[in-house]
């Protein structure tokens, strides 16, 4: 048998959290807020990196030929790719909550809409800045 | 704060599997988390097995013949059975409802339920939702007014009461409050989308004349701000209705009267 309660106050101590990530199903724009958080702080790594390639243009060419030669590597290529994206899903993120803010597509489906919106939007300006980007190269 | 891991003492384990039911043909399998205050273990999630033939449609049917036919010790609140007394708020599936409206027929596999989420738990799937109502008490939602009483009742006009539409039904369940984020990782101090949906309710009533003092109330980073239009209450609520709308319209009502 187990012991009796001390008192009361005890077992509301010793309450557990009931599961909350652990077993709420993923919402579209539950997903959207998350994308938004994360790309918001991939912008401020991606703009640390402009900062550098400015400061390198300002200072000589050994340092410009050196950000240029990071820049244009493979891995500087995927970097730049990942910062276009996170750039134009945040943005495209920012109008959606700019909409929401004024109560505007707040009913399903529409607000499911524009979390769709969000994704090929952000994808859709990704690929036509990295074409035109190869295509005047 | 935000903390995405549960602490030690609220991890699940695996629990009992409870005998299948003799000689029944359609039998479903229930997963359902159980917490006893007075073993000192762990909630362990324990599976159940349903003679659908001998059980209604919903889930509330399906955990009080459980709770007749297999484990009296499993504990749940219950009362109406017909979605209007919300205390058969529980995370079903997935997601926050009311299990006395929630249509097994819609739900693929086992079916597995837990209590509200990021509550502290009473027992098995009883919540404590002491903050909560606290937090409702805090609005103060009664009619306020300064107009002396009139001889008979508070007059509204048709199109005047059509503004309360999409908000009076609300049962006050917690399914939309326990489903944010949000106040998931800052309940003590955002006041969650039902007690927002609340607010918003008396704050659009033309008989109310203590509009200014309700704002004034909610004007704080966090009771009000702290939603970032997730949107997971107005995909979850029982009822149809739209926390989230609801909140956009109270920041319009403090951009609004800045101006």
């Amino acid at each position: 048998m187990a012991e009796p309660n001390p008192s009361p106050l005890a077992a509301e101590a010793r309450r557990p959290l009931s599961p909350h990530l652990q077993v709420y199903r993923l919402t579209l724009t539950m997903m959207m807020s998350g994308i938004h958080r994360i790309t918001g702080m991939g912008l401020y790594l991606g703009t640390l990196l402009l900062a550098w390639w400015l400061i390198a243009a300002a200072t000589d060419a050994a340092s410009f030929e050196t950000v240029s030669w990071v820049m244009s590597s493979i891995i500087g290529r995927l970097i730049l790719l990942g910062f276009t994206w996170a750039l134009f899903t945040h943005m495209l993120g920012g109008v959606r909550h700019f909409i929401w803010d004024a109560g505007i597509g707040m009913e399903h489906p529409e607000r499911e809409y524009l979390a769709h919106m969000t994704i090929w939007g952000g994808l859709a300006l990704t690929l036509i800045v990295w074409v035109i980007a190869y295509a005047v190269r | 704060m935000v903390e995405f891991a549960l602490p030690k003492n609220s991890r699940p384990t695996k629990g009992k599997t409870w005998p299948k039911p003799a000689s029944a043909k359609n039998v479903r399998e229930f997963r359902i988390y159980r917490w006893n205050p007075d073993d000192g273990q762990n909630p362990r999630i324990d599976t159940y097995h349903v003679d659908m033939d001998d059980c209604g449609p919903m889930v509330l049917d399906a955990i009080i013949w459980i709770k007749n036919k297999v484990d009296p010790t499993l504990t749940f609140r219950r009362s109406c059975r017909e979605g209007i007394c919300g205390s058969c708020a529980m995370n079903i599936d997935g997601a926050n409802t009311l299990a006395c409206t929630k249509d097994m027929a819609t739900i693929k596999g086992a079916v597995a339920i837990y209590p509200l989420p990021h509550m502290p738990v009473v027992k098995d799937l009883v919540p404590d939702l002491t903050r909560f109502y606290a937090q409702h008490a805090s609005i103060e939602p009664w009619l306020k007014t300064v107009s002396p009483q009139p001889e008979k009742e508070w007059r509204q006009s048709h199109e005047d009461r059509v503004k309360l539409d999409g908000l009076y039904e609300c049962i006050l369940c917690a399914c939309c409050s326990t489903s944010c984020p949000s106040y998931w990782w800052n309940g003590d101090r955002y006041l969650g989308p039902a007690v927002l949906l609340q607010a918003y309710r008396w704050l659009i009533d033309s008989r109310d004349e203590a509009t200014g003092e309700r704002l004034d109330n909610l004007e704080d980073p966090f009771r009000l701000y702290r939603c970032h239009t997730i949107m997971n209450c107005a995909k979850t609520c029982p009822k149809g209705l739209n926390p989230a709308k609801a909140i956009a319209e109270i920041k319009n009502m403090m951009v609004a009267r800045q101006i």
